[in-house]
């Protein structure tokens, strides 16, 4: 499917606006999903629902929004931050999202920020390609 | 899901779509205070309505093993009044059914007038809360609400 980055854009910000009820302005590609838009957790599973059909491509929950996994597994946090162990999962299961000052200071609890309007921009673009 | 909203099941396609059937009656207490002089049926026991329809229609697509919770309404919206002395049909589509949820839409018609139309998502619970185990029966469709399905025709299953 020859689609550009702007048309997945748009569509991806067309699918949040339906799923969270968002404004068009506030669907920037910076915006967090859960802190900027309002995401909640059943929204996620909306999200995949909503994007598997704009798309035309099946995505597994565990890929776009790889957190579960990691957070029941006591090798990967300790004291709610992530450890060593545990970042490197992360890099591995979200190629898909740029971890930025996260590193400096996993915690989990800011884990939710990681997940932006860009992040799943890539998520999209990289199942495209990949196709 | 303890108390039953809808009347009876007029169609059923497993793991594809439900009508439901409900009738309006003034016996109906709610409808003497909403409004008085002017009993309409409340938009939210409009989606009751269909959430027990399409509920029922994703329980029994994994034969009522998992428990189905109503978690989003995505969409409600209505253009007519439902008035006593109605009958009002539900029919609802399953649009994605997985291991952990499933999505439904939906059209609530009384004869051939649109009432309403209501999507929504369902969570098959045990799957999708982290770590947080409930309790082993399925306290959703307990048997007192199965042993009423049993009364309900699945035309498909006669």
């Amino acid at each position: 499917m020859a689609m550009n980055r702007d048309e997945i854009l748009s569509n991806v910000q067309e699918v949040l606006i339906d799923a969270l009820g968002a404004d068009d302005d506030e669907v920037t590609p910076e915006a967090t999903l859960m802190g900027d838009l309002g995401a909640e957790s059943i929204d996620f599973l909306d999200i995949v629902f909503r994007l598997e059909k704009a798309f035309g491509i099946k995505i597994p929950r565990e890929e776009i929004f790889p957190i579960e996994g990691l957070m029941n597994n006591p090798d990967y946090v300790k004291n709610g931050k992530l450890t060593d162990a545990g970042l490197e999962e992360l890099k591995k299961k979200m190629p898909h999202t740029e971890l930025g000052d996260f590193v400096e200071d996993p915690d989990i609890n800011k884990l939710g920020d990681l997940f932006t309007v860009n992040s799943v921009v890539n998520f999209i673009e990289m199942k495209l390609n990949n196709k | 899901m303890r108390w039953i909203w809808i009347d009876k099941f007029i169609e059923f396609e497993s793991k594809k779509r439900a009508v439901a059937l409900k009738n309006v009656t003034m016996a109906e207490e709610h409808l003497h205070d909403h409004f008085p002089g002017f009993p309409v049926m409340p938009e939210c026991l409009m989606i009751e309505a269909m959430a027990q329809t399409a509920g029922i229609l994703v329980g029994e697509a994994k034969k009522f093993k998992e428990k189905v919770i109503l978690a989003k309404i995505k969409k409600a919206v209505f253009s007519h009044y439902v008035k006593p002395g109605d009958t009002i049909t539900l029919e609802a589509q399953i649009d994605t059914l997985t291991e952990e949820a499933a999505s439904t839409s939906g059209q609530i018609r009384c004869g051939d007038k649109l009432i309403g139309e209501i999507s929504l998502m369902f969570s098959h619970i045990d799957r999708n809360i982290g770590g947080k185990k409930f309790p082993e029966e399925n306290f959703v469709f307990t048997d007192t609400f199965k042993s009423l399905i049993k009364d309900i025709s699945f035309p498909e299953q006669n």
